[in-house]
């Protein structure tokens, strides 16, 4: 295993840079997702280290070797493939060999092998089948076998669990987890799912129009998003977003806006420093945050109309309409039906809310030394 | 039913019963013929059944020697052309090239001019110049010039519908350019270059003018040609033995098409989206 280094790496299609510049160390043994929606750059990243593309500025090192201009033979790495890529003609003993094959691994050895990581993966009775005689879950394990036969620096997954059906994609998820922290693999996992990332990830890398916006773990992205785009993009349903307005008054800052009233927040120093009077924030909450206002609790609440009530069992997502079309969801426990309708008031702690400036950065909580 | 439409169904099924026999003769003819030992231009059934025609014609060595030589051209050339064209068209498929679809178009447009006859001058003086007038060879290479485009047209679709992911998964895997090629996109595009390869044998079997052109010896000559030395002096044709060696060229053919539909279907390929 190995640690993996992308140094002021950028790719232009001509005139156009899909993968801007971007920085991502990522130490031996983590597995760092990046996340993001389709465009962002995200699969060309792992592709650019892969050494299917060439990036066109920057360097990429893994375990500390140069291997910015390395074909993909030479940097020693396992990938699956979204699509598993298994070849048709080849059973599925001959697939998992491939990588050994080329290599010159005696075969012996090579069946040897092929046998024990078919076993760890539960598809060692079909090894003398084709590839188009098994389930899409078995091909999926199948391509995870082919990566995993040879002892690689370093792994990467391209989407993999995106075209298995939601009950597999959950167990797959698990076992990928599970797998990846026994054996202490560096791995790479390129995907549009944000519950992958924060389910599988040591850090997450968010990317959006070939930038990194945020490179932390699951928690800290999920609890401090660094901008308004990271708060949508994580959590579901994501943080709750409302534009208000920042008034100053002797007692602090209150914060307005179509349906949200809040006590002036006191104490808060970033804040203090972050916003003028008439300023445009961004009010974030996550939904497991807000709760239905009692009758007088309300210093800190949004009022609208209700948009939805959905019972999913555990849990009740009530979403309700702001004056200004917004909506808002709370993620409300509890198995007994929630009894609202009409207008409807979430009340919520200001201690838990996070608040964006108008560029859509966040600003440092209330306890926070901020950084620069 | 009333007799209206009577009358139109006994028409149609008359006229398409005639034009259907007009197909058919000439096969039947081309069935019995070569077993018949008086066969003439009549459609006859043999009384009784011969193999004496034959006989005569593996008799002839310069024919038999033709059958041959068309092999040794048909082979040539297929091996040749299915090689280049599979090399060539996975490069023009798999190369961010600007303009290659044109490329493409203009090498298909003017194959049909270096195989017909419009060209024939300057190919016989271009082949005498490299000094290979009356060589298996220069019938193979000009051949293979002249089929290679249209090659490369069958096989463009084939690959194209090969994922990338193949080749990518096998360099991910330690695979040099090259061997994953061989690896991974040849066997994958067997049945395009099957398809490719059957269309070139015919295109070589059937052909007449280059070799005609090309060749000089009667010992080098292909069945194509070959076939006129059953014609008498005076042009007459000299039919029992005619058929018999017709029979004898169409078997090839025959085989290939047999072969090629039990093992992959025929469909239709090349610039049509199956």
């Amino acid at each position: 295993m190995a640690s993996i280094q992308l140094d002021k790496i950028g790719k232009s299609f001509g005139a156009i840079d899909t993968i801007r510049e971007i920085d991502l160390a990522i130490g031996d043994g983590e597995f760092v997702c990046l996340l993001g929606p389709s465009g962002c750059g995200k699969t060309t990243t792992l592709r650019m280290i892969a050494g299917l593309e060439q990036p066109t500025r920057g360097s990429i090192r893994i375990g500390g070797r140069d291997v910015t201009h390395a074909q993909p033979k030479d940097r020693n790495v396992g990938m699956v493939f979204q699509d598993y890529a298994l070849y048709p003609h080849m059973t599925i003993a001959d697939n998992i060999a491939y990588p050994l094959k080329v290599r010159g691994v005696a075969e012996s050895q090579r069946r040897e092998k092929t046998r024990e990581i078919a076993d760890v993966l539960h598809i060692g009775e079909l090894l003398d089948r084709l590839p188009a005689q098994i389930s899409g879950g078995q091909q999926q394990r199948t391509s995870l076998a082919r990566a995993l036969v040879h002892p690689a620096d370093a792994f990467l997954f391209d989407e993999p669990l995106s075209n298995l059906d939601a009950r597999m994609r959950v167990e797959a998820r698990a076992f990928l987890y599970h797998l990846q922290r026994s054996r202490g693999m560096t791995a790479v996992y390129v995907t549009h799912d944000q519950a992958e990332a924060m389910a599988l990830s040591t850090r997450i890398a968010v990317m959006c129009a070939g930038d990194i916006v945020q490179y932390a773990p699951p928690l800290e992205i999920y609890r401090r998003p660094a901008t308004t785009f990271v708060a949508g993009f994580v959590g579901d349903p994501p943080m709750n977003l409302i534009a208000a307005q920042a008034t100053r008054s002797d007692r602090g800052i209150a914060l307005r806006g179509a349906g949200l009233g809040m006590s002036p927040l006191a104490s808060w120093p970033a804040l203090d420093r972050a916003l003028d009077h008439g300023d445009r924030v961004t009010v974030g909450v996550r939904p497991e945050h807000l709760r239905i206002a009692a009758g007088d609790d309300a210093s800190n609440e949004m009022r609208g109309k209700l948009y939805a009530n959905e019972a999913m069992g555990p849990e009740s997502l009530v979403t309700l309409c702001l004056d200004d079309g917004v909506r808002v969801t709370a993620r409300l426990f509890g198995d007994a039906p929630v009894r609202v309708d009409g207008e409807v008031a979430f009340s919520f702690d200001a201690a838990q809310i996070t608040l964006f400036d108008a560029r859509g950065m966040r600003i440092a909580g209330p306890g926070e030394t901020p950084s620069t | 039913m009333n007799r209206r439409t009577l009358l139109s169904r006994v028409v149609f099924s008359v006229c398409a019963a005639l034009l259907g026999a007009a197909f058919a003769l000439p096969l039947i003819w081309f069935v019995f013929a070569p077993f018949n030992a008086h066969a003439d231009l009549d459609l006859a059934f043999p009384a009784p059944p011969t193999l004496v025609n034959f006989a005569r014609v593996f008799a002839n060595g310069v024919a038999v020697g033709a059958l041959l030589n068309s092999l040794l051209q048909a082979f040539g050339t297929v091996l040749l052309v299915a090689a280049t064209a599979t090399l060539a068209a996975y490069a023009l498929a798999r190369t961010p090239l600007r303009g290659k679809h044109v490329i493409e178009y203009v090498l298909l447009l003017f194959s049909s001019v270096v195989s017909g006859s419009a060209a024939m001058v300057p190919i016989f003086l271009i082949v005498n110049a490299l000094g290979l007038i009356d060589t298996q060879l220069a019938v193979i290479l000009v051949f293979a010039g002249g089929l290679l485009p249209t090659a490369m047209f069958i096989l463009r679709d084939f690959i194209a519908s090969i994922p990338r992911g193949y080749e990518e998964s096998a360099l991910v895997a330690g695979a040099s350019p090259w061997r994953a090629f061989v690896d991974v996109v040849v066997p994958v595009l067997r049945p395009g270059v099957t398809i490719a390869a059957v269309w070139a044998f015919v295109q070589v079997w059937g052909g007449f003018l280059i070799p005609f052109v090309l060749l000089r010896s009667e010992q080098r000559m292909p069945a194509s040609v070959e076939i006129y030395s059953f014609y008498s002096q005076a042009g007459t044709p000299i039919v029992p033995l005619l058929a018999a060696y017709s029979a004898l060229y169409s078997l090839p053919v025959i085989a290939l098409y047999w072969y090629v539909n039990r093992k992959y279907g025929f469909r239709f390929f090349g610039g049509i989206k199956s």
